[in-house]
């Protein structure tokens, strides 16, 4: 069958009342929380993260010739092999604590063009290469929804401004921004009320904005502003937290700042900043019951190049790595086949070679968190996916 | 039928502009005649201007690469990069300048409509103003003409080669594809059978598009030139597609092909479905889309007569107005109600067009020219119509008005003429009582009458 004949058909089947095979082990009770009590939240670093740089192989013998003035900072051991990029120092502690983990060597099926917008898309779409970009419409996390029995809109956020490919699609979903205002009277809220009675589609929409918007306002402004350019972290983290700990199970989001072509020392440390913030953020506002059940994957398009430029950066490569943490996870561990950095081990004699799909890590994820059956997972969220053996990311 | 419903539902709303036509008659005659609002605005934006700033925009770069430390490379790039943003920039204005001004609003709203059904997005600094030159240079000239005509005009312009990466699809085995081992892109293809022409889920195989890939082949965009047939690329033997073999030298084989899919039943259906959801209702009446159909087949394609069977079929004119405005119309039918002529969004500066305009398509979810793939915008209310993006319409119905008009208008008055006899006994009551002018025009704004069409 033409793969993605059968791709679009999927969100028929999905809206259908028909009996839903995806799910093997999950049985939920009426009006429970759809996906039950996991979380998931999944994080795009749009730009291609350096994954060289951010879980550092020190322990490979051809590292730091490869990286003269990228291997000169001091980096924080992690399992005498690895270590970790000094601007995620905070994070050390939930290493040790199990709940921070890496996977390295990883990429998506995206090869050889290095293009960000195509290899974006291809991220997003959960798609491999005899996919051509586009053609897939929905986004991978969508397609789970989709498959999914007692979904509603509450059950997955796409936060923030940028469009979220990653959750598009038919199941339903819902966007915000923490940034978005809806400033009224007291008067002129209620003159609206009056004007949109009639019609609910505007109604329930004005309703729920409203709602947001006066969540949002609730928070105390001045712990938000406390740490100089990470405010607007914040706001999203905290907006995410009291969904996740309400109804939502699935949040999206981006983060952009990753495409350090040159002074990577600086520009790669500030991005790291925030992911590091947005982690310790999440586990602070979530509380130690829900984080418990929370899994983070951050994934980006590609890796970078394995040499340094000639301007203290990288280029676009291909393997890279995938940040993980949560209560949920297994973590304390760098995952995946470590290819080495020898000449003939990289990809294209200049990239890391990927040694597992990007998509296996999530495939494996949802299998854990939510029950779905891997058969669904390889020809439908991810088609032509190979899940493999589990890496056991999960407790 | 109402001069309200030909403002709304093939329009930018009300107040109409000095000299807009209200009957079927009176529209197709000016969508026949001369495009007047290309000559009080910038009415170009095509290939011949774009071309030359692209080129120099290009060799610029290859210039910095080679020697970023030579003097003034830098900067000649960054000259030649921004020249081609001014470029796109100018066409937007002027897009919104024609929409806000044009008596001949189904011009505009036609415009958009093929814009919409043949995407394209600029996916990096080079072809940031290609998706306006093909509006330009295929759609403008094509809107009353024979849909094979669009069709053939669209798929070989340079931005639908450059955005579906026809411009990467080699023969595997044409003389180029041989000597550098590359292959087909079957992007263009499958796209053109899916969403330009046929549908979804019509008779069409992977087959199909393989074929009709190999048939492409050849066509490409070259830096100097422009739209450029490179029979080095060309995949040779003949290629079948539904069913018909198409075979011989240069672009015969391929217009042969565009034609025949532009006749074929399904994309008939296809695309007359399309226009009358995108005018009328998410769920059109049949007889309305079997009177497309049947005008279509009886004129071979012709989209005057199309549109005309649009114009004149009863159920356009009594069908309730339940669609929501996309933000694009929402903003001009916005800036005309509240006085703004064209030429005030040509010359406002910067700053305040991003501010007011384009930032707020972009919240609205709308970004310009920036859909997310090549099947482009929703089409159903519930798409525009969510919270985050209603918030958005609220808040910019209640902010930007007071900061573009002064004085603002008495709100009934502002809803009478925004809204013509659409104003609801609510919403005239609730205008009324708003506490400050500015919320009050906002209200107006805000209501469903005003977004919906």
């Amino acid at each position: 069958m033409d793969r993605r004949f059968f791709l679009k058909g999927l969100g028929v089947m999905g809206c259908s009342a028909a009996a839903h095979p995806w799910m093997t082990t999950l049985t939920l009770a009426q009006g429970a929380p759809a996906l039950g009590e996991n979380r998931l939240v999944v994080i795009i670093l749009r730009g291609a993260m350096d994954g060289l740089d951010v879980v550092q192989p020190r322990g490979d013998r051809d590292y730091a010739a490869l990286r003269p003035s990228l291997s000169q900072p001091a980096a924080i051991d992690l399992d005498g092999f690895f270590a970790l990029h000094p601007a995620l120092g905070d994070l050390m502690p939930l290493w040790q604590a199990g709940e921070l983990a890496f996977a390295h060597a990883t990429s998506t099926p995206y090869r050889d063009k290095r293009s960000h917008f195509d290899g974006q898309d291809l991220l997003e779409a959960g798609t491999g290469m005899d996919v051509a970009p586009g053609a897939v419409r929905d986004g991978w996390l969508n397609r789970m929804l989709q498959g999914l029995p007692g979904v509603t809109a509450e059950t997955a956020y796409a936060i923030g401004r940028e469009a979220v490919p990653l959750l598009a699609g038919p199941a339903p979903v819902r966007n915000w921004t923490p940034e978005q205002r809806l400033t009224l009277s007291a008067q002129g809220r209620l003159l609206l009320e009056q004007v949109y009675h009639d019609d609910a589609l505007f109604r329930d929409a004005a309703m729920e904005a409203f709602d947001l918007t006066e969540a949002g306002a609730a928070r105390p402004k001045r712990e938000a502003a406390e740490v100089a350019g990470l405010a607007d972290i914040d706001r999203l983290v905290d907006f995410a937290a009291v969904r996740l700990v309400a109804d939502t199970r699935i949040a999206a989001f981006s983060l952009a700042g990753w495409d350090t072509h040159k002074a990577q020392g600086r520009e790669l440390s500030r991005s790291l900043t925030r992911l590091q913030r947005t982690i310790l953020r999440m586990k602070d506002q979530l509380g130690p019951d829900v984080w418990g059940r929370t899994t983070v994957m951050a994934m980006t398009e590609f890796g970078r190049t394995a040499r340094e430029n000639g301007t203290q950066g990288t280029d676009h490569g291909t393997g890279g790595a995938m940040v993980m943490a949560g209560g949920a996870i297994r973590g304390g561990k760098v995952y995946g086949a470590w290819p080495g950095l020898s000449e003939a081990a990289l990809y294209d004699r200049r990239d890391l070679m990927p040694t597992m799909d990007v998509r296996a890590f999530a495939a494996h994820a949802m299998q854990g968190l939510y029950g779905m059956d891997s058969g669904l997972l390889e020809a439908t969220v991810f088609p032509g996916l190979q899940m493999g053996k589990s890496p056991g990311i999960l407790l | 039928m109402t001069d309200t419903t030909a403002a709304f539902r093939f329009g930018f709303g009300l107040p109409l502009p000095e000299g807009a036509p209200t009957t079927p008659e009176a529209m197709m005659a000016a969508l026949r005649g001369p495009d007047l609002a290309a000559q009080t605005h910038f009415g170009g934006g095509g290939m011949v201007e774009l071309l030359p700033l692209m080129e120099n925009m290009r060799l610029a770069r290859i210039e910095y690469k080679k020697n970023p430390d030579k003097k003034g490379a830098g900067k000649a790039e960054r000259r030649a990069v921004q020249a081609t943003h001014a470029m796109a920039t100018v066409f937007m204005r002027a897009t919104i300048a024609r929409a806000v001004d044009s008596p001949d609003g189904l011009r505009e709203r036609l415009a958009a409509f093929w814009a919409d059904h043949f995407t394209t997005v600029s996916r990096s600094k080079l072809d940031r103003a290609l998706p306006g030159s093909l509006m330009e240079d295929a759609i403008r000239p094509n809107l009353t003409g024979r849909f094979a005509a669009l069709l053939q005009a669209v798929t070989l312009h340079p931005a639908m080669l450059i955005y579906l990466d026809q411009v990467n699809s080699i023969g595997p085995t044409s003389t180029r594809g041989k000597r550098r081992g590359k292959g087909l892109n079957e992007n263009l293809a499958r796209e053109l059978m899916e969403l330009h022409t046929l549908g979804v889920g019509s008779a069409y195989t992977q087959a199909d598009v393989r074929e009709m890939a190999e048939l492409l082949t050849g066509l490409t965009f070259v830096g100097d030139k422009g739209f450029a047939f490179d029979q080095s690329r060309v995949e040779p033997g003949p290629d079948q597609v539904l069913g018909v073999s198409y075979d011989g030298k240069g672009l015969d084989p391929i217009k042969a092909a565009l034609t025949d899919l532009a006749r074929h039943p399904d994309t008939v259906r296809h695309v007359s479905g399309k226009l009358a959801t995108h005018f009328v209702a998410d769920t059109p009446d049949a007889g309305l889309v079997e009177a497309l159909v049947a005008a279509w087949q009886d004129s071979d394609g012709d989209l005057g007569m199309v549109t005309q069977a649009l114009l004149t079929h009863p159920a356009v004119w009594q069908a309730p107005p339940a669609k929501a405005r996309q933000p694009f119309e929402f903003l001009v039918a916005g800036l005309r109600a509240l006085g703004i002529s064209g030429a005030d969004v040509v010359a406002m500066p910067d700053k305040e067009f991003t501010n007011y305009i384009a930032g707020r398509l972009r919240d609205m979810g709308q970004p310009w020219h920036g859909a997310g793939g090549p099947d482009g915008w929703p089409e159903a209310a519930e798409a525009w119509i969510n919270p985050q993006r209603l918030a958005s319409r609220i808040t910019w119905a209640m902010e930007v008005p007071a900061r573009l008009v002064d004085p603002l208008p008495d709100p009934r008055d502002f809803a009478a003429r925004a809204l013509g006899d659409r104003a609801s006994e609510v919403l005239m009551v609730a205008a009324g009582r708003a506490e400050s002018l500015r919320e009050g025009v906002g209200l107006v704004l805000a209501s469903p009458e005003f977004n919906r069409r």
